[in-house]
């Protein structure tokens, strides 16, 4: 049973893998088929259900690379089934959708890979329960969510905004990486559940604020809370079926649920308290006041999006009981709604051509159904009875009203926040519809959108209005297990019912409130609009996509002159740089380990050798002093063939054998090309050539210490014994050398040979380009 | 120009020259050689042919591409390492024939190092020769041979 946990995100990817060569095929029609994958999975996690419900949970597990506490963990509980409901059946819809909204289009097949391989990332994150695993799925997100926003790579700001997005919530990643990598560290377990119940040793860690600021950067990254909020809105570059799917229903809210997911773990101390919650509230407070000025439609939706996500990080910050109630229900009412509206907003797109509120007046009549979700899905989102987004209001209040002293500022966030993402919500999801109809001044004649396209939003939107009215529906199978996953506690039921909300109290009249701003921010809307550029012209400059874009291009300006320093292109630079940082490294490592001490055996010396490291030394100084390259080179070899005879004196044949065949093929290699090289000059100048001369011998001077030291140092003997006592009987082979190199290291030789054969390939590119420039040369 | 002693004696050389490469290759187990050692002196061989007669000569004596023989070293290398897994040990475990003796050579251990050691001796011919016969090209050897 439990291995569906393993199936669910199996079979999506394996759609998402066949779905170019099914578009092939089937031409359009291949999104019903791929549309089933979602749905199954659906089916299978739904009739989990009663387990769920019964307050327990399924888990699977499968050994992967066990050494590193990577196994492949999965498990549903309340957290894991309700966001795994959401994924999967808006994902479904969202699929047949894109079918209609992209009709035709040439690369669909590649589209629908990209977006069932996010829906299949996806659900793997929500039910992963393994922190290396969740990593995994979190960064397959956001990679196939950079595909998805930059699905239009012929434009460059489409190119841009999918870049920012990545850049943003991979480095966010980064960090949470190095969050989850501290929490096994402290905790000794990388399993999510097992951490779960060691929140206590976790916060008597010292480590604990740390854990918090690198797990909060990852998720604050993901979800768009300030400062990381502006991706967001940028995101919607993308065609509309994805910020339907990945920008308001599913990727935004990993963060949030990462934060719900280590709830149990990181609450409690006060600084995950505060932190979430003040972070929420700011986010939701400057959201809504961008969101204000919008008047793309999509743009107005992206920002209630983002002030949504406040919200909900706001509400598990304050973590009362009221308050994981209000998010959950919030969390599942937006997903509903946002869905419908934004995938209401690209059937408008669609059918009319343009996203601008000024124009789009008047749809209803030619749009009857797309018109009818999006009013549902706009009255939801207002938070009016009977729809679930009335239910989740009122448990915000609720979870307010409870507050005291300066946390009620909380409170006043989440009332100026209601007010104006209501008065969003009637301006995306109302306006386009009503009012006099000006059909000429739209870029297409509009008509309703085909079935494909407004199936999805009409379900959803239904859904939001059925589950309001008959809200135990979902309070047991989902909301109720997962906030006791949320909480860490069992599963509590609780009563949702819509008679008990509505009571003369407090959060009540905050309501009327809320819907009377709302009206009055609705009405005004053109008073804003006319604001619009003056606003959002005096304070981008000071906005956080400013500083990130002043981050970018010093980056972008750093990586290009340290390139231009130090890949210069000319060979001595590069000789220099490497010379001078062996030099340094080698005096670094000698002065801080070892020492400059060594002692010389001079009797190890006897005339034969010293005469012959006279001639080398005679030879190499004769080599750097000559101008003819026929000297440099029998002086270059002397050396080398002085090298040999040591190697041969002290009783190393192999490489002295080896040394002696090298230095011949070098010098017939060599007598290719001098006769084509330029005479030899001097063109440095005194300056450049005094400072080669001390790099050069600096190194020398630094080789010589280094080989003293080496030999006036008593190695363990064991090794070098050990290995000649193995080669005969172990590797049936007298001659060590070779035994080290073919037998006992063989790895590493393999190694070798693969070098000198990439070494190989490189000459001969080199080698190609230097004949077709001769030949260049020759013609002109 | 063409230097009638270098002809003959490469004559003589290219055939001693490649039977000496592969004795070094087999001895080198046991005495100073292997494939290092022996693929360089297999490369000396086709080198002088090549600028005794012509690089084009060398490459037909040669009969295979340079870079194929390196990639064939390389798998030749890289198969040597599969028995030891077969044999249920880690990769590249030397796995070794029974010993036989034959005349002339005496006792024989054939076993995957002397393969992984072939694999050596054809990377490094090929590395050789492919850098010879680029540089030689560049350089236009055989045009000043011509002449």
């Amino acid at each position: 049973m439990s291995e569906l946990l393993l199936v669910c995100p199996a079979i999506i990817f394996l759609a998402g893998f066949i779905a170019p060569t099914l578009r092939g095929l089937l031409g359009d029609r291949a999104g019903y088929v791929l549309s089933l994958a979602p749905f199954a999975a659906f089916g299978l996690i739904l009739s989990q259900g009663g387990l769920i419900n019964d307050g327990e949970v399924l888990h699977y597990s499968f050994e992967w690379f066990s050494s590193l506490g990577a196994s492949l963990d999965f498990r549903l509980d309340g957290l894991a089934f309700l966001m795994a409901i959401l994924i999967t059946g808006i994902g479904g819809f969202i699929v047949i959708y894109a079918q209609g909204y992209m009709h035709g289009h040439p690369n669909l097949g590649r589209f629908f890979l990209y977006l069932l391989s996010f829906m299949a990332a996806m659900l793997g994150l929500v039910l992963a329960d393994n922190l290396i695993l969740l990593f995994i799925f979190w960064e397959l997100t956001s990679i196939t969510s950079y595909l998805l926003i930059g699905f239009n790579h012929e434009q460059k700001e489409s190119r841009w905004k999918a870049l920012q997005a990545l850049l943003v919530t991979g480095l966010g990643a980064m960090g949470m990486l190095a969050g989850f990598v501290l929490i096994a560290h402290v905790t000794g377990t990388w399993q999510i559940s097992e951490i779960n119940n060691l929140g206590e040793l976790l916060q008597a860690s010292p480590l604990y604020t740390g854990i918090v600021i690198l797990v909060l950067i990852g998720a604050f990254t993901k979800s768009a809370q300030v400062p990381f909020h502006f991706w967001l809105p940028n995101a919607m570059a993308g065609p509309t079926p994805v910020s339907a799917f990945l920008h308001s229903a599913t990727m935004v809210k990993a963060g949030i649920f990462l934060m719900a997911r280590l709830n149990p773990a990181l609450s409690g101390s006060g600084l995950w308290e505060y932190t979430l919650a003040i972070f929420g509230s700011l986010t939701l407070l400057l959201a809504m006041f961008l969101g204000l000025f919008q008047r793309d439609v999509k743009s107005i939706l992206a920002y209630t999006t983002l002030g949504v996500l406040g919200v909900l990080t706001m509400l598990l910050g304050i973590g009362s009981e009221y308050a994981i109630k209000a998010m959950v229900v919030f969390l599942i009412g937006h997903a509903l709604y946002k869905a419908t509206l934004f995938m209401v907003v690209g059937s408008i797109d669609h059918e009319t051509g343009t996203r601008d509120v000024t124009v789009l007046r008047g749809l209803r009549k030619l749009m009857p159904i797309t018109a009818i979700a999006g009013g549902l899905a706009a009255l939801s989102m207002s938070g009016l009875p009977p729809f679930f987004g009335f239910i989740g209001k009122e448990l915000i209040y609720k979870a307010g009203v409870m507050l005291s002293g300066p946390e009620l500022i909380f409170l006043v966030a989440a009332l100026v926040g209601n007010l104006v993402m209501m008065g969003l919500a009637l301006k995306a999801g109302v306006g386009p519809f009503f009012g006099k109809p000006n059909h000429e001044a739209l870029p297409k004649k509009p008509h309703e959108a085909p079935w494909t396209m407004w199936i999805g939003p009409i379900v959803l939107a239904v859904a939001g209005l059925l589950i309001g009215i008959f809200p135990f529906w979902v309070t047991e199978y989902m909301v109720s297990p997962a906030i006791a996953a949320i909480k860490g506690t069992e599963v509590v039921h609780l009563d949702l019912a819509l008679w008990n909300l509505v009571k003369p109290n407090l959060p009540l009249l905050l309501s009327g409130i809320t819907v009377l701003g709302g009206i009055f921010v609705f009405l005004l809307r053109a008073r804003f609009w006319a604001l619009s550029e003056r606003v959002l012209t005096v304070i981008r400059p000071y906005g956080a996509e400013a500083m990130y874009e002043r981050i970018f291009n010093a980056t972008i300006w750093f990586s290009k002159a340290q390139t231009r320093w130090l890949q210069t292109g000319r060979l001595h630079d590069y000789v220099l740089m490497i010379v001078v940082v062996t030099v340094g490294l080698l005096f670094w490592a000698i002065s801080s380990y070892g020492g400059w001490s060594f002692s010389v055996d001079w009797a190890e010396f006897d005339v034969l050798i010293v005469g012959l490291v006279i001639i080398m030394i005679i030879a190499a100084l004769l080599a750097v002093v000559a101008n003819s390259y026929m000297t440099v080179l029998v002086a270059l070899g002397t050396v080398g063939f002085g090298v040999a005879l040591i190697f041969a004196y002290y009783g190393a044949p192999d490489l002295a054998i080896t040394q002696l065949l090298v230095e011949m093929l070098t010098v017939v290699l060599f007598m290719f090309v001098i006769l084509k090289l330029p005479k030899l000059k001097t063109l440095s100048k005194k300056a450049t050539r005094l400072r080669d001369l001390i790099v050069a011998s600096s190194f020398g001077a630094m080789m010589t210490v280094l080989l003293l030291k080496a030999i006036s140092i008593q190695f363990d003997g064991a090794i070098s014994e050990q290995l000649a006592e193995m080669s005969y009987p172990e590797a049936k082979g007298k001659n060590v050398v070779n035994v080290i190199l073919v037998d006992f290291r063989a790895l590493d030789t393999f190694g070798e040979i693969v070098v000198v054969a990439t070494a190989a390939l490189g000459i001969a590119a080199l080698v190609a380009a230097g004949l077709k420039k001769g030949k260049g040369a020759s013609k002109a | 120009m063409k230097y009638f002693i270098l002809i003959q004696a490469s004559r003589i050389l290219f055939p001693t020259l490649l039977v000496l490469s592969l004795i070094v290759l087999y001895r080198g187990h046991n005495l100073p050689g292997g494939g290092f050692i022996g693929g360089l002196m297999a490369a000396t061989a086709f080198i002088l042919m090549g600028i005794s007669r012509s690089m084009e000569q060398a490459k037909r004596a040669l009969r295979i591409d340079p870079v194929v023989l390196m990639a064939v070293g390389l798998l030749v290398a890289l198969v040597s390492g599969l028995p030891g897994i077969l044999a249920g040990a880690p990769f590249m475990t030397g796995q070794w024939l029974p010993g036989f003796s034959l005349p002339l050579i005496g006792k024989v251990h054939l076993g995957t190092p002397l393969v992984f050691d072939v694999g050596v001796y054809l990377v490094v011919i090929g590395f050789t020769l492919h850098t010879t016969f680029s540089l030689a090209q560049l350089a236009h050897v055989d045009e000043e041979l011509e002449n």
